[in-house]
């Protein structure tokens, strides 16, 4: 039903865009001056009539199925039920009147049924009554504007014009989709659990709170020492250390050969072979970090007398380091080329040899811009989840030997939220936490490192 | 500490030559990285694609099939045909005792029984004679015959005990174990036997949602990046927009999952685990990539064109719909396909919206459950049979295959198609 009177709006649309230009052809014929091309003329009446319809369908399909549910358990108002128990009776009767209830019919739902099938009946043809009168009264409103050859490309520019704008709002809604999305949970987890308890607890076990009884729940004294995130943080932050260790060094001296001592032969096949490591997928990391590096570190560490974890920190951040090699290339490479070529000539003309140029020239002033990059990676490397997932330990330890298995916040996340959830369970809650708090510390770092970018982009420019 | 003029130099000189060699390293060893790694999915991977069949003589007893004269073709797809496939795997060896006989049964996949049945099925004239069948062996086999699974370990550490080990090598001696190309690693669901576990399932989740990621991503990020490059009012919002992209294009992806799960399926009440949510989810993911993108590629569009449209009485629109717009699409486009490689790779947000679900079937519409190839990857490798270690391997070269393609495309499009202003 829907999708026909939805095709037939689209169609409706097509033809009139025929008709408007038709009408613009007559005028024409008729010795008069157009205002506009025919073409407008055709998009005037086409917008006209489309978009009233659009809008009334899409507002009729949010609001039915909530007024229709009203309309049904209006009959149960003068009985006291619960929210919940509404919502079953309200369920039952949708299925009865599909023909898949199996339970035990009582009048009560049968009635209701009936109901909620008249009722779907009524608002499925008054919407398309309503549908049709609204196109006929904008498409008959439209045609006399065209008829009398009023203006017709300013009001379709403008229409053009609203909808880039609505297009361009899309990056703000995400955003503020994300916040929506995380801080209702982070505000009910932190009615359980202090926040105190979670920035500084240092005992992470959230399997502990999943095993209770969900009707004792509340009682905030049984989630003491079960919620603290510091072993989680730390966790997270040494990891992305030991992977910045292996990016930051390869990543940057790579970043400078690149710009400074490469022919353009190797620059030229050298570059993109580098950035290929960025463009494969971390589950791919994960599983060589997991199935190859793990298990090579430790024989490694077993034949040298160190007892290594499989699931090490060091295999999770080394291989999660070589992904961020490219980012740290890349970016430096760029920064570096775009230092101004005098200040080389000036170092040259005293004599310094490329690498002094390179250390106490061109490093430091390109250094605003290093740094942006390496926030970057760092945002990057505390954000990343698969390598951790799968080649990291996922229990909790306050450790910072990196042979043994550390857990970071994006693995809990996943470990936390794999499978069904209940919402509204504090376990659940605190992935959610997990998550405003990784989404604040990347924002923070990725606005600085745009910023110290940008600001050393336009020194030079 | 006097040191010479040349010793100074020659000191300098050393320090350069070091430093370059730094530098030269660090590209070998970011190089090497990328060898091991290519080198150690192919090694591991290349085998998945072959697969090891049992050749079995099966004899189609019509009393053990419970058929009666001329069956009709219902029948013979009502017919038993458990038993017969048993009697023909006990039948490998005469002498076996009743333990014995399960072990034989085990060393081909659940599905022989289906697969004896298609025989008869594709030929009813079998009834009553006996005729040789390609029977799935079953994967501890299958690795065995790759040589992927250690013989010498002791026999309680093995997953296949020494007398089906002799009855394999015996079928090995006779030239009754054949190795042909791996065709339902591509036709089949997942599984949970790794014999019988293919990709098709992933795979088509996964083109279900890059399809709904790019349907939408693609309108809203390219009308978006025309309003900010050529009608936007430089104000205070307009830079709060642009914020905003460049803070949601380095969000970490697993936020994104967050957002699926806490807006889409708790408030929307979308359905679980399905493309159209992960597609959705990635859509926004993938939003700021292309939005950048198609800014970037408006902005290489030089003024004069702009201006030369203005001149002959274009509106503003109407230069930027008939000129400027089009002429940025190669740059735009090569954006999105290089936004929509990066959504195909995703696995995080995807596993939190339930797309980690163990799915059998392959999903026919944007609706039904599904995985897709990179949680594909993610559900195989955390299982413990050795037999997934290949498939991995190779769900893996299939999803790189797909990158490298969208790849070339996004450079071909932009070599070709696009204009060189200078």
């Amino acid at each position: 039903m829907n999708l026909i009177l939805f095709t037939f709006i689209v169609l409706l649309g097509f033809t009139s865009y025929y008709f408007g230009r038709k009408k613009a052809y007559t005028i024409q014929s008729s010795n008069k001056r157009l205002t506009a091309l025919p073409q407008f003329y055709g998009y005037y009446l086409a917008i006209w009539c489309a978009i009233p319809a659009f809008i009334i369908f899409s507002l009729w399909a949010i609001f039915e199925p909530t007024i229709v549910k009203l309309l049904v358990l209006s009959d149960y108002s003068n009985q006291s039920y619960l929210d919940d128990e509404l919502n079953l009776i309200y369920e039952k009767t949708k299925s009865l009147s599909r023909g898949q209830f199996t339970g035990e019919i009582t009048p009560f739902i049968e009635a209701s049924a009936e109901k909620y099938l008249s009722l779907r009946s009524i608002a499925q043809s008054s919407k398309a009554v309503i549908v049709l009168s609204i196109i006929i009264a904008s498409v008959a409103y439209a045609y006399k504007r065209i008829s009398s050859n009023s203006r017709t490309r300013e009001p379709v520019e403008k229409f053009l014009n609203a909808v880039l704008f609505t297009a361009s709002l899309a990056a703000i809604l995400t955003t503020v989709g994300i916040v929506f999305s995380l801080i209702f949970q982070t505000i009910d987890f932190f009615k359980v659990i202090p926040l105190f308890d979670f920035v500084f607890g240092t005992h992470w076990y959230p399997a502990k709170a999943f095993v209770r009884d969900s009707s004792e729940a509340l009682d905030p004294s049984m989630y003491s020492d079960t919620f603290g995130a510091v072993p989680i943080f730390a966790g997270t932050f040494f990891i992305a250390f030991i992977a910045m260790c292996v990016a930051i060094p390869i990543g940057l001296m790579s970043g400078i050969y690149l710009a400074e001592y490469a022919s353009s032969k190797v620059r030229q096949y050298a570059k993109p072979l580098i950035e290929i490591l960025a463009g494969i997928p971390t589950v791919v990391y994960g599983f060589f970090a997991a199935l190859t590096v793990g298990p090579f570190l430790k024989e490694l560490g077993t034949s040298m007398g160190l007892e290594v974890s499989a699931e090490s920190a060091l295999a999770a951040g080394g291989v999660m380091g070589i992904m961020i090699i490219p980012f740290i290339s890349s970016l430096s490479d760029d920064v570096i080329t775009s230092v101004p070529q005098s200040l080389r000539d000036g170092s040259y003309a005293m004599g310094a040899t490329k690498s002094e140029t390179i250390k106490r020239v061109i490093f430091p002033a390109a250094l605003p811009g290093i740094v942006g990059s390496i926030l970057l990676g760092v945002s990057r490397a505390i954000g990343e989840t698969m390598i951790v997932v799968m080649a990291s330990g996922l229990a909790a330890n306050l450790t910072l030997n990196p042979l043994e298995s550390t857990s970071t916040i994006t693995a809990q996340i996943v470990v936390i939220l794999i499978g069904d959830q209940a919402f509204g369970d504090p376990k659940t809650q605190a992935a959610f936490a997990l998550g405003m708090s990784l989404f604040l510390v990347t924002l923070c770092l990725n606005i600085v490192a745009l910023r110290v970018v940008k600001k050393y982009r336009e020194k030079y420019e | 500490m006097n040191k010479s003029k040349e010793q100074l130099l020659n000191k300098r000189y050393k320090a350069e030559q070091r430093f370059r060699l730094y530098g030269l390293s660090a590209i070998f060893m970011a190089l090497l990285f990328l060898t091991i790694f290519i080198f150690k999915i192919f090694s591991t991977g290349y085998s998945a694609f072959q697969k090891t069949w049992l050749i079995v003589p099966v004899t189609f007893d019509a009393e053990l099939m419970m058929l009666e004269q001329n069956p009709s073709n219902e029948d013979l797809q009502d017919a038993d045909y458990y038993d017969i496939a048993l009697k023909s795997m006990a039948d490998l060896d005469p002498n076996a005792n009743e333990d014995q006989e399960n072990e034989l049964k085990r060393m081909v996949s659940y599905f022989f029984e289906k697969e004896i049945k298609n025989e008869l099925l594709n030929n009813p004239g079998l009834i009553g004679k006996t005729k040789e069948v390609y029977l799935t062996a079953s994967d501890d086999l299958d690795q065995v015959f790759k040589g992927n699974y250690p013989r010498d370990l002791p026999e309680d550490q093995r997953r296949v005990s020494d007398y089906q080990l002799k009855i394999f090598d015996q079928l090995v001696a006779k030239g009754k174990v054949e190795s042909k190309f791996n065709i339902s690693f591509f036709t089949y669901a997942d599984s949970r036997e790794p014999e019988l576990a293919g990709i098709a399932s992933s795979f088509m989740g996964s083109i279900f949602s890059i399809l709904v990621c790019l349907m939408i991503a693609f309108p809203v990020a390219v009308l978006a990046a025309i309003y900010l490059e050529e009608f936007a009012p430089k104000n205070r919002f307009t830079d709060f927009i642009e914020v905003n992209i460049n803070n949601l294009a380095a969000v970490p992806s697993i936020v994104f999952g967050l957002l699926g799960l806490g807006v889409l399926l708790a408030i929307f009440h979308l359905p679980r685990s399905t493309p159209l949510v992960g597609g959705i989810t990635l859509s926004l993911m993938t939003l700021p990539t292309i939005i950048i993108a198609a800014r970037a590629s408006l902005k290489a569009v030089p003024p004069s064109i702009r201006e030369a449209a203005l001149a002959m009485g274009a509106s503003r629109m109407q230069t930027t719909m008939h000129h400027t717009v089009p002429l940025s699409m190669p740059g735009t486009l090569s954006g999105t396909i290089i936004g929509l490689a990066q959504a195909l790779g995703e696995t995080a947000p995807l596993i939190l919206i339930g797309m980690v679900a163990f799915v059998n079937t392959i999903p026919g519409s944007p609706m039904d459950p599904a995985a897709s190839l990179p949680v594909q990857i993610y559900i195989w490798a955390e299982s413990a049979e050795r037999g997934f270690v290949e498939k991995v391997s190779a769900c893996i070269m299939v999803l790189l295959g797909f990158l490298i393609i969208m790849n070339l495309f996004a450079q071909i499009i932009r070599h070709k198609f696009e204009k060189k202003w200078s």
